[in-house]
């Protein structure tokens, strides 16, 4: 009865897995023959200063996300568990932006991020501030995106820090409090180490899903201004189905994997220690 | 809890909140606004109408997304939940040789990023003929990983006297699944339905690989063909309305199973 599930194996994980391993000695645009370069791509690939700089936008994301994300995520479940009136209506508006499609949520913020008639700078505007160039500059450009993603993630990270949260006995804080323990002490003392484990999940997932980040930079900006947008899985797109660079494509593929392989070890590691 | 922070904790929230439902209110308004209307930090107009919905409607096949986009994500949903079921079944309740080895596999398969498959992926779909086809949309997503390890999981806990006794009745081990572990198992069927559902549903990034032809693109991939391609011809409100087009489907589905997809989504916490 597992059958389909080795057959599915087979055909779609282990074969374009050893293709992949096949192909990154390669060049191919699928239309003429193969053409075998040995480590050519390789050598390209360490010589690509825009692929280097599209795995460098995606760490500038991860690293405005990650943290933004944890802490927003952390305030509103802390808020969200207590005894308060509208509890699951609140968790539900929250959660509302993570079931929608990104390409809505992108759409949507382009607009609200327009430099002359975008909503954030109108209200920028209406109390005295200066119009920011959330999307135009090259600067703005990569937290603008990573601002939005936090925004539509932010509820699936609330509702997990929440179920964290309610594993937490209430003796713990009773106990702390005759011992005159203060809330902020209560926090970094109880809260914060008894979601050691919750804190990697969220680190992990929100780090798988910064690396395959796509559609929100191919719809908003299309890499731009200036490729600080740019990020590796637009990059590795635009090689393999624009250029139509398959060998290559699939070498930044690899290569990019063992990145992200990488990264989320150092991860693990991190948390785990702390 | 103290009057003063509970008063505290009721303006954060009703903040937090605003600042999640007020975006969606106001695309919803501008799309019934006209264009010159869209710089306005408030919802109201007195020029309402339904101009930029006929624009998206008069220029893209929407309807026919919507149509492919639920023949697809049902497909994918039918077919996983189905084979999730089988094979979390075998891996949980039978015994036959390579039972840890396949476990070991899917665990493993988990760990790969996506990344690194893609391409290869895409040629195997040219190869096949599958391009512009909806076999490429629905064939690799007919089994979900996680969807077996959750169907595997949920079956483990299930007692063995039901299959011993369905047994003694002569109940082959399909029957067993699908007339004693089915109705026993509609948390973990929810929770697979809606993960496979939701995965197929949004995805964008395949469709826009392995389908160039308008009849068969999903709604995702449309809306954003619209935008990007230039059809839109940059026309902010009828964008708007593209996007809201296909924001509503889903979002009735959610006003009505909320609660399941929240409780679905968070089991995404299991993966690791």
């Amino acid at each position: 009865m597992s059958m389909p599930y080795v057959v599915y194996f087979c055909i779609f994980v282990a074969f374009p897995l050893a293709f992949s391993f096949f192909l990154i000695f390669h060049k191919w645009n699928i239309v003429t023959p193969m053409e075998w370069v040995g480590l050519r791509n390789f050598n390209r690939l360490f010589h690509d200063i825009q692929f280097f700089k599209s795995i460098r936008n995606t760490l500038v994301f991860l690293a405005i996300h990650i943290p933004l994300q944890i802490a927003m995520a952390l305030f509103f479940a802390m808020q969200l568990n207590k005894k308060i009136k509208f509890r699951g209506f609140f968790r539900a508006l929250f959660f509302l932006p993570v079931i929608v499609s990104g390409v809505v949520i992108t759409i949507l913020w382009e607009q609200l991020y327009s430099y002359e008639t975008g909503l954030l700078n109108l209200i920028l505007t209406r109390f005295g501030f200066y119009r920011i160039p959330w999307i135009n500059s090259p600067e703005w450009a990569m937290p603008s995106i990573a601002i939005m993603a936090t925004w539509k993630n932010v509820g699936l990270y609330i509702i997990l820090f929440l179920v964290g949260l309610q594993g937490i006995p209430k003796y713990l804080y009773e106990a702390a409090e005759i011992d005159g323990a203060k809330p902020i002490q209560r926090f970094f003392y109880i809260t914060l180490p008894a979601l050691n484990n919750t804190m990697l999940l969220v680190v992990i997932l929100s780090t798988i899903g910064g690396f395959s980040l796509f559609i929100e930079p191919f719809v908003m900006t299309g890499g731009g201004p200036m490729n600080s947008t740019l990020s590796a899985m637009l990059y590795i797109y635009n090689q393999a189905f624009y250029f139509g660079h398959m060998g290559y494509a699939a070498t930044l593929g690899f290569f990019f994997a063992l990145v992200i392989l990488m990264v989320i070890l150092i991860q693990k590691k991190v948390v785990e220690r702390e | 809890m103290e009057k003063k922070s509970r008063i505290w904790v009721y303006i954060t929230m009703t903040f937090g909140g605003l600042i999640f439902a007020y975006p969606f209110l106001w695309m919803l308004s501008a799309t019934f606004k006209p264009e010159m209307e869209i710089a306005e930090i408030g919802l109201m107009s007195a020029n309402f109408s339904l101009d930029n919905y006929r624009v998206v409607f008069n220029k893209i096949p929407i309807g026919r997304a919507l149509l492919n986009s639920i023949f697809v994500s049902s497909c994918v949903t039918f077919s996983a939940v189905m084979f999730g079921s089988i094979v979390g079944y075998a891996l949980s309740r039978l015994r036959f040789w390579g039972r840890e080895l396949i476990l070991g596999i899917i665990l493993f398969t988990m760990v790969i990023p996506f990344q690194i498959t893609l391409i290869p992926m895409y040629i195997l779909m040219v190869k096949f003929g599958w391009v512009d086809t909806y076999l490429s949309l629905i064939v690799p997503g007919m089994i979900s990983t996680f969807g077996i390890l959750l169907f595997r999981q949920f079956f483990l806990d299930i007692p063995q006297d039901l299959i011993d006794a369905a047994r003694i009745d002569g109940c082959s081990d399909l029957a067993i699944l699908f007339r004693i572990f089915f109705p026993l198992s509609k948390p973990v069927i929810i929770t697979v339905g809606i993960l496979s559902f939701m995965g197929s549903w949004n995805d964008v990034l395949w469709p826009l690989i392995v389908v160039r032809v308008r009849e068969l693109m999903t709604m995702p991939q449309m809306v954003t063909l619209f935008k990007v391609g230039g059809q839109a011809e940059s026309q902010i409100s009828s964008q708007l309305a593209a996007a809201a087009l296909l924001a509503i489907p889903i979002v009735i589905v959610y006003a009505f199973f909320q609660r399941y997809f929240i409780e679905s989504m968070a089991t995404t916490g299991l993966k690791n």
